[in-house]
């Protein structure tokens, strides 16, 4: 046959196939590959535009974080802070609802959490403080979540957005409010600096101790739930198909808002945890854009605990970090480690679709054959 | 006809085409031949590859082997793009449209006209399609406005529209009225003495001698052969469908003291499109005894189920359970944790086993549960009672599986249908409703399901069996509701009654009226 | 009267930033690809930008407007542009999660866009291209010095304009042109659109990308114009990409909304710094910051009120957020 017919034989060089079977090596083989790649990247970055050699760099990073115990201790909390609002995403997640509102709730949980130490602070003992600020910052954030829940139940309304747009609501209040406590002054400054009141105490010498016991409880609490309670078992169901959640006899818009109220209430104890144990005060930055940061963590994560753990410990470690090589560097500044975080995360991502698809030769020969034989 | 096709060169041959999806063989070596001035229908049950098939001719999917041929020249059809510049178009039967689109912009879509977008021209264009061929279509109505049959006028015109002289209609008469039908199949026929090649995949086989020339035959993935229409019968083409020829065999046990146990009156449904799915059916399940609902895919029968089963909302009419002891019960309004509730043991094996039936993501233990899981206490769920069920349900079912933790996604059909039959059946039900539990299983799985409908028969529960093959509804069936475009086609003994008198209630309503398929 | 024509304008300038990336977010959305990188890709049109014009202006001692403005332009599509290629090659063609890519090309065009911008800082808090700052702030010559018409219609730099025809532009793009039908088809059903022979991953690649840079451009103005020509460590384009996310759904993802719809949005947000005078409110000025989240509360609204009613038309592509693969089954 002519060559005119030969130049229509024009096949796709490869093709994507779904892997059926992902074993546990090639997933995490991926993953382990894709950040070894990041780091390089990372590394030629750091060396075109400073000059220094990427290995000290990462050498004072990893330094900086494990050889002070302060260091370590405050990167522990903010690792606990950051899993604190990946666990409340987790149950979302599994849902396949979109909560990236995580922002708004930890900030009202955090409001209420001050508005209680600022108005009822020395008034009661501080058991029953601590006991208010816990459960009207629960209350809070669990009410931010739910209203885009509720009219995701109701009427199917796009949650990404919704939750997305609540997140500035949020902050719009808590400016509104700070702005008005502050008065006259340039910041709000730490709440009852003087009578310490709704102040974690201090165990092991730091407040912020407290705080990390109680997210190790809820990680604890979220890896039952997800896993073997009945509800985490609704969750899953949900997540796959609503049809078949219906046929299971799962009230679908009542597990919408029953597991959102949940998420918000979580993320409201991130605030409150922030509030008593780091913080001493509330602002608009009280967040400090980890209720985005979790979603990124939780996704990637796969929703699964420990793994939430060791996202959480990357990014924070490469937050400190960056604040370590940037004090050792002129070169270097703090905003190093988004561009390091950034790089790595979209390497992560990346690697996701080598573990669940396959490129595949087509096979040539068959083609070939019948294009000669005519 | 058949000399004669020798001598022409085919509009399209494809030669030894194979797809495969994961572990599931689509087509394997499938070789065909469609030629200009011919309707061919491919033939075949749900399953057998028909539109997998036409999917890698129409460019959407890509084969993993083999040859494709156009008047005798090889290509290859990386993408629907290029199958149109082959001038093949093909009518799906899921609708490709976009809803928020009007008629004129999907039909227009895609294509690459030089000059501005004028949308009103092709206006006038559609208007003289739908005068030429007798379609009536608003071109400038939404889709998401339409009906259904609407809906597909708007894609065969986008076909015509296109000028494709190789056409693929699948299962174009689906969700036609007979009516319809007959007007279509004239359409057909004009596009046919234009010189058109058409393909009709179908599997009514009326049709198929109502309007083919020849008629190919695919069987789970292979190809069977070809017969020319006129030469051939309706019982050769079955025989070629389904393999030898069926004698089923069935045991039939009879009925253990029937009593009425699920009785539904005037159950009408109408969907969110306002197309009346079920009109006003009535009839009576007994139990100890199987009663077979037959009819064309689509007539209502998946809208029974789930009304009966509390997943469907209905318009109007009564569904009432009858216990043991005489006392009613309404089944209408409740969802299925309420009907559970009642202390009603209802199972259900839907049509859309894992999409509905069973999580396809959780391995076979806690897709034991997905029924049962509120059972016990405390808000932990308990895992050993379904992972006994599980291993049981493997061993009694003969499951083939690696684990008992395997994804049932992994699995086989016919071993995912094991699980979500034995995991129905192992609750003990009252009443049990099937959908097309038979279908895409070997015959193996096919008689061990069989067997196990029976022995719940035999337990007293009342069974209400969906299915598309007549032959077995005749046999395993007490008595057989026929239903017609969502109505209540007649109430038949399965002891006593005959295939054609089904077949022909299935498709022609009491009252006379001129059906497309059935004035042979 | 002046308080009243000093809020339009700022009104105006605000909405041009917003009118940028929401027109850019829209050509992305119609092709069913959610970015949320919008901030982050703000970020990266600006500092590039900036950071050319910066070094132009200072490297040579009569820097012509002609080529400032080229380069600024230049240095802002590209940078942005290649945010809106990392997007779509994570998503579209490896498949990655949308939110998740977005949300982390926002943290990343931040990063770069400080990280660098603390090079150009030198350790000061803020830096200014005074030069690109004249040059992108010029009036309307003549029809600015109309009196009052004049100073609430054309008392703008050039890049006021450009967006408005930016966006007409996009509305007849999508509306009455072939490619804008394809493209529409791609984010509402691209499945369909395939089946017509579409190419799917081109067309969501080049909306991406062309997307990015259309939103880039806010950046640019950003920095050049609403910001006075400054860079500084502590900008507010984050959460101005944010509102530009939020005024795609206030205008229901038709850009013939954007136009007014980022001017009102303008209008509420500064509301708290005019109004008062204005009105002779007496409310106390914590209060009256509050009115600055009726934009997303009204989005919120909107948002709602289309769910509720179900306007197909209005609910934003069918398949906006999903990635689409030709063989799922």
């Amino acid at each position: 046959m002519s060559n005119s017919t030969r130049t229509q034989v024009r096949e796709p060089f490869m093709h994507i196939t779904k892997r059926t079977d992902v074993k546990l090596w090639q997933s995490w083989g991926a993953r382990i590959i894709a950040i070894i790649l990041a780091l390089v990247v990372n590394g030629f970055f750091i060396d075109s535009v400073t000059g220094l050699n990427p290995v000290d760099v990462y050498k004072i990073m990893w330094t900086g974080t494990f050889e002070s115990t302060y260091n370590f201790m405050t990167t522990l909390r903010d690792v606990a802070m950051l899993l604190c609002i990946s666990l409340a995403l987790a149950p979302a997640f599994k849902m396949r609802f979109w909560n990236i509102g995580a922002e708004g709730q930890v900030l009202m949980g955090a409001l209420l959490s001050a508005v209680v130490m600022i108005y009822l602070g020395g008034k009661i003992p501080s058991s029953s403080l601590f006991i208010i600020m816990f459960i009207v910052s629960c209350a809070a954030g669990a009410l931010w979540a739910a209203i885009p829940a509720y009219f995701r139940a109701k009427w199917k309304t796009n949650e990404t957005l919704f939750t997305l747009m609540m997140n500035y609501v949020a902050i719009d209040i808590v400016d509104v409010c700070t702005n008005t406590w502050r008065g006259s002054k340039s910041s709000m400054g730490q709440i009852n600096a003087h009578t310490k009141a709704g102040w974690f105490p201090k165990v092991l010498g730091y407040r912020f101790t407290i705080s990390i016991l109680i997210v190790l409880a809820l990680a604890i609490i979220i890896e039952l739930y997800l896993n073997h309670s009945k509800h985490g078992y609704e969750l899953s169901v949900l997540g796959e198909s609503e049809d078949t959640a219906r046929y299971a006899g799962i009230n679908v818009q009542k597990v919408i808002v029953r597991t959102m109220l949940m998420s918000g209430a979580i993320c409201g104890i991130a605030g409150f945890i922030t509030v008593a144990g780091t913080d001493m005060t509330v602002s608009s930055a009280t967040a400090r854009g980890f209720g985005f940061t979790a979603i990124i963590v939780t996704w990637l994560a796969g929703l699964k605990t420990p793994y939430m753990f060791g996202m959480s410990f990357l990014l924070i470690f490469l937050e400190k970090g960056a604040s370590q090589i940037s004090s050792a560097y002129s070169s270097l500044n703090d905003y190093s480690t988004q561009v390091i975080t950034g790089i790595i995360l979209f390497f992560i991502l990346g690697s996701e679709f080598f573990v669940k698809y396959k490129l595949v030769r087509r096979k040539k020969e068959t083609a070939k054959k019948g294009g000669d034989s005519k | 006809m058949e000399s004669q096709n020798e001598k022409r060169v085919p509009a399209v041959s494809m030669r030894n085409i194979t797809k495969t999806f994961g572990s599931v063989v689509a087509n394997d070596h499938v070789g065909l031949d469609i030629y200009r001035g011919e309707i061919l229908a491919l033939l075949g049950e749900n399953g057998s590859g028909k539109t997998t098939l036409m999917n890698m001719l129409s460019g959407l999917y890509y084969p993993d082997e083999g040859q494709i041929f156009i008047d005798g020249s090889e290509v290859s059809i990386p993408n629907p793009r290029v199958a149109l510049g082959m001038g093949i178009g093909m009518v799906h039967q899921h609708f490709k449209l976009v809803d928020v689109l009007t008629a004129t912009e999907n039909i227009v879509l895609g294509l690459k006209d030089k000059g501005r977008l004028d949308l009103d021209a092709a206006a006038v264009k559609i208007r003289k399609i739908c005068t030429d061929y007798g379609f009536d279509i608003d071109p400038h109505r939404k889709i998401y406005d339409m009906s259904v049959s609407e809906k597909q006028t708007v894609e065969i015109i986008k076909v015509l529209y296109r000028g494709a002289d190789i056409l693929i209609l699948d299962e174009p008469t689906a969700v036609l009225t007979p009516q319809e039908t007959t007007r279509l199949f004239d359409i057909i026929r004009n596009m046919k003495s234009d010189g058109k090649a058409i393909i009709i995949i179908t599997h009514k086989l009326q049709e198929v001698m109502h309007v083919s020339d020849r008629v190919a035959v695919l069987r789970k993935g292979a190809y069977i052969g070809d017969l020319v229409t006129k030469n051939t019968s309706i019982q050769e083409m079955t025989d070629m469908m389904v393999g030898h020829k069926v004698n089923l065999n069935i045991d039939r046990p009879d009925p253990v003291s029937p009593s009425p146990r699920i009785v539904v009156k005037d159950l009408t449904v109408t969907d969110k499109d306002g197309l009346v799915k079920l009109d006003h059916v009535s009839f009576t399940a007994n139990s100890g005894e199987i009663l077979g609902i037959a009819g064309i895919s689509g007539s209502g029968q998946k809208e029974l189920l789930e009304a009966i089963a509390g997943l469907q909302t209905v318009d109007s009419g009564s569904i009432e359970y009858i216990e043991d002891n005489g006392s009613h019960d309404q089944l209408i309004g409740k969802d299925p944790l309420a009907i559970s509730n009642l202390g009603v043991s209802l199972s259900f094996v839907p049509e859309d086993r894992l999409g509905m039936g069973l999580v396809g993501n959780m391995d076979i233990t806690d897709n034991m549960m997905l029924r049962s899981f509120r059972n016990g206490k405390t808000v932990f769920t308990d895992r050993k009672a379904p992972r006994k069920l599980a291993g049981h349900v493997v061993k009694k079912l003969g499951v083939v599986t690696p684990d008992l933790s395997t994804p049932v996604r992994k699995l086989s059909g016919g071993n995912v249908q094991k699980i979500l039959v034995g995991r129905e059946i192992a609750s003990t039900p009252t009443v049990l409703l099937s959908a097309y539990a038979v279908r895409g299983l070997d015959i193996n799985s096919a008689y061990l399901i069989y067997d196990l409908m029976n022995q719940q028969k035999e337990a007293g529960v009342s069974i209400v069996y969906v299915g598309e093959d007549l032959d077995v509804l005749l046999a395993l069936c007490d008595r057989i509701v026929v239903l017609c475009g969502g109505s209540c086609n007649g109430i038949l003994d399965a002891r006593t009654t005959t295939k054609e008198e089904v077949g022909l209630r299935m498709t022609t309503k009491k009252e006379p009226a001129s059906v497309g398929g059935s004035d042979e | 009267m002046m308080t009243l024509i000093a809020w339009i304008n700022r009104a105006i300038w605000f909405g041009t930033v917003i009118m940028f990336g929401s027109t850019g977010e829209i050509i992305t959305e119609r092709s069913g690809n959610l970015n949320l990188g919008v901030p982050g890709i703000m970020f990266l049109g600006g500092f590039a930008s900036f950071a050319g014009a910066y070094y132009y202006e200072n490297s040579t001692p009569d820097p012509s407007s002609a080529v400032i403005i080229l380069i600024a332009l230049i240095c802002g599509i590209l940078a942005s542009t290649f945010g809106g290629l990392i997007y779509s090659f994570l998503t579209i063609t490896l498949r990655a999660n949308q939110n998740v890519t977005g949300l982390a090309l926002t943290i990343f065009g931040s990063g770069i866009a400080n990280f660098f911008g603390v090079q150009v800082l030198n350790g000061g808090t803020s830096v200014k291209a005074a030069f690109t700052h004249t040059v992108f702030s010029k009036p309307v010559p003549f029809l600015s010095k109309l009196g009052v018409f004049g100073d609430i219609f054309f008392s703008y730099g050039f890049m006021v304009y450009l967006a408005i025809i930016l966006a007409v532009l996009t509305h007849l793009v999508i509306s009455r042109t072939r490619i804008g039908l394809n493209l529409r088809a791609v984010g509402e059903n691209p499945a369909t659109a395939d089946s017509v022979g579409i190419s799917v991953s081109k067309y969501k690649y080049l909306a991406t990308c062309i997307g990015a840079s259309v939103t880039g451009l806010g950046g640019v103005y950003y920095v050049l114009d609403y910001g006075y020509g400054t860079w500084s460590s502590s900008s507010s384009i984050e959460g101005l990409g944010w509102l530009a996310v939020a005024l795609v759904i206030f205008a229901r993802w038709k850009p013939r909304n954007i136009i007014w719809g980022a001017y009102v949005f303008g209008i509420f947000f500064w509301f708290y710094n005019y109004a008062p005078a204005l009105l002779n409110l007496t409310w106390p000025n914590t209060i009256v910051i509050l009115t600055q989240m009726i934009p997303y509360v009204i989005t919120i609204l909107v948002l709602i009120y289309v769910s509720a009613k179900q306007k197909k038309d209005s609910l934003g592509p069918a398949a906006l957020g999903l990635s689409y693969y030709r063989e799922e089954r």
